[in-house]
């Protein structure tokens, strides 16, 4: 789907974010961007998304660059519309692509109820709680049906227990919509729950070090697998590897 | 408690008319409260229909100012070469005091009615310029980023995202630009009845000073304190209405 080749981003004042990344996405992977904070994984995700250019490099796209609704994006906060109904936050996407609302609220409402938030079609942001907002934006972000889902740490200033469920959700939604998903997080064990790729990187300059692999079956309890837990201490050591 | 600022009003109302009697102040210096009432009461017609014509000029000057003040913020926020051009003509519009222009503009422009609505433009113009600017840059970037990712025209983001955003800054200016207006139209008034026009409400405490009718002046104070005060109270009732309607307050 796409290859990123030694890309190297350089910003004004100095700071190299980004230095000889390279990273191949195929369709349908589920890749976990993993590294502390500076480390350039926004950085990585912003030139995938093309809302950054990278100053080395290339990023090539099988079959052509992707056209406006290929590529989702969620990010930290749900930074929804805060006037707008969930349904049209939900809604955005297509009506900047040029469809009525009459003919988009089917999906709308079907990428609503995907999400767990069926019912919830006619409240406003202030009226739903952080994991459901996340959730509209997930909405938003799948509406257009996306080939490739870009999520920059959303879950991270949620609950755990909100996290817990979102996580699994995610799973799901990622199984249905049968897109590519690259996460970034600095959670080893968020990496190793959701991820069949993890990617480890490093920071100043932000450099990809090395990637794991996860085979893990992904279930209800998959959190007391004894897999899990080795995946986590693999990835740790990795990490701890990757930061020396 | 929520009677406590009439009861406290009645009770200063009753000091004051108990001092200007025990204290026999010549009306001509500060008449009563119970003199001033009888001033209105003896023309109610003319000083309600100078606070008419005061306030006229009044909306007049707000509305020009806010289709003015969003249509220049939109520019600003749309051009960085506008905001280059607009910006500092702005500032030096909010700082230029009115009562030194207000005569040049009342002699340039000419006709006194469309004199009066410029020179309380003027002052009404800055808040609601400013509030709207700031407005229009209050999305968070990543907002922003998804309109870009979105391929949305600068237009359509401005129309989706910016403009709604700007709501409550323009609301809130406007509320603040409401009570200037009425300050800028009374001081023009005031600059144009000592030239001879003969409007509004600021021409009858002018005259009233002329003729030492004191309660006369303060009856034509209080209508102008009491209409600062609605339109203050009634723009803020309006823009909580529409901020509540939009699901933002």
């Amino acid at each position: 789907m796409l290859t990123i080749s030694r890309v190297g981003r350089l910003f004004p004042g100095g700071v190299e974010a980004l230095r000889d990344a390279s990273l191949r996405l195929s369709e349908g992977d589920f890749v976990a961007l993993l590294g502390p904070s500076g480390c350039g994984k926004s950085t990585l995700l912003r030139l995938i998304a093309g809302l950054d250019q990278p100053d080395d490099g290339a990023l090539t796209w099988d079959g052509g660059p992707p056209a406006p609704g290929d590529i989702g994006y969620v990010f930290q906060d749900a930074t929804l519309l805060p006037w707008a109904t969930a349904e049209d936050n939900v809604f955005l996407p297509l009506r900047l692509r040029g469809l009525t609302r009459d003919a988009a609220m089917p999906q709308v409402h079907a990428v609503l109820r995907r999400v767990g938030l069926g019912g919830f079609e006619k409240s406003r942001p202030r009226q739903l709680s952080g994991g459901m907002r996340m959730r509209v934006s997930i909405a938003r972000a799948l509406v257009t049906k996306p080939r490739l889902l870009l999520m920059d740490e959303p879950f991270a200033a949620l609950d755990e227990f909100t996290r817990h469920k979102l996580q699994a959700d995610l799973l799901d939604v990622w199984r249905g919509a049968g897109c590519t998903v690259v996460f970034v997080t600095h959670s080893i064990y968020e990496a190793a729950f959701l991820a069949r790729r993890i990617v480890l990187m490093t920071p100043r300059p932000g450099r990809i070090d090395r990637e794991i692999a996860s085979t893990l079956a992904h279930g209800p309890g998959t959190r007391l697998d004894p897999a899990y837990a080795a995946l986590v201490a693999k990835t740790a050591r990795g990490m701890a590897d990757a930061l020396q | 408690m929520k009677w406590a600022p009439a009861l406290f009003g009645l009770l200063a109302l009753a000091l004051w008319e108990g001092a200007v009697r025990i204290g026999e102040v010549p009306v001509y210096i500060l008449p009563g409260p119970i003199a001033v009432v009888s001033a209105f009461v003896a023309d109610p017609v003319g000083l309600l229909q100078s606070l008419g014509s005061t306030l006229f000029v009044t909306f007049a000057a707000l509305i020009v100012a806010a289709v003015l003040g969003v249509a220049m913020a939109v520019a600003m926020s749309a051009s960085r070469l506008a905001q280059a051009a607009i910006q500092p003509w702005a500032v030096a519009l909010q700082v230029t005091p009115l009562p030194a222009i207000a005569p040049l503009i009342i002699i340039w422009v000419g006709d006194p009615f469309v004199a009066l609505v410029v020179c309380a433009t003027i002052v009404a113009f800055f808040p609601l310029f400013a509030n709207t600017a700031t407005g229009l840059a209050s999305p968070p970037p990543e907002l922003n980023d998804l309109f870009r990712l979105y391929g949305a025209s600068r237009w359509r983001t401005m129309a989706l995202l910016r403009l709604p955003a700007a709501l409550p800054y323009f609301l809130s200016g406007l509320r603040i630009s409401g009570g200037l207006a009425l300050v800028g139209a009374v001081v023009a008034e005031l600059v144009a009845g000592s030239g001879g026009f003969a409007s509004g409400l600021a021409y009858r405490i002018l005259e009233a000073s002329f003729r030492l009718e004191m309660p006369r002046m303060f009856a034509a104070l209080v209508l102008l304190a009491l209409a600062g005060i609605l339109l203050n109270f009634g723009l803020g009732a309006v823009g909580q209405a529409i901020l509540r309607r939009r699901g933002l307050a």
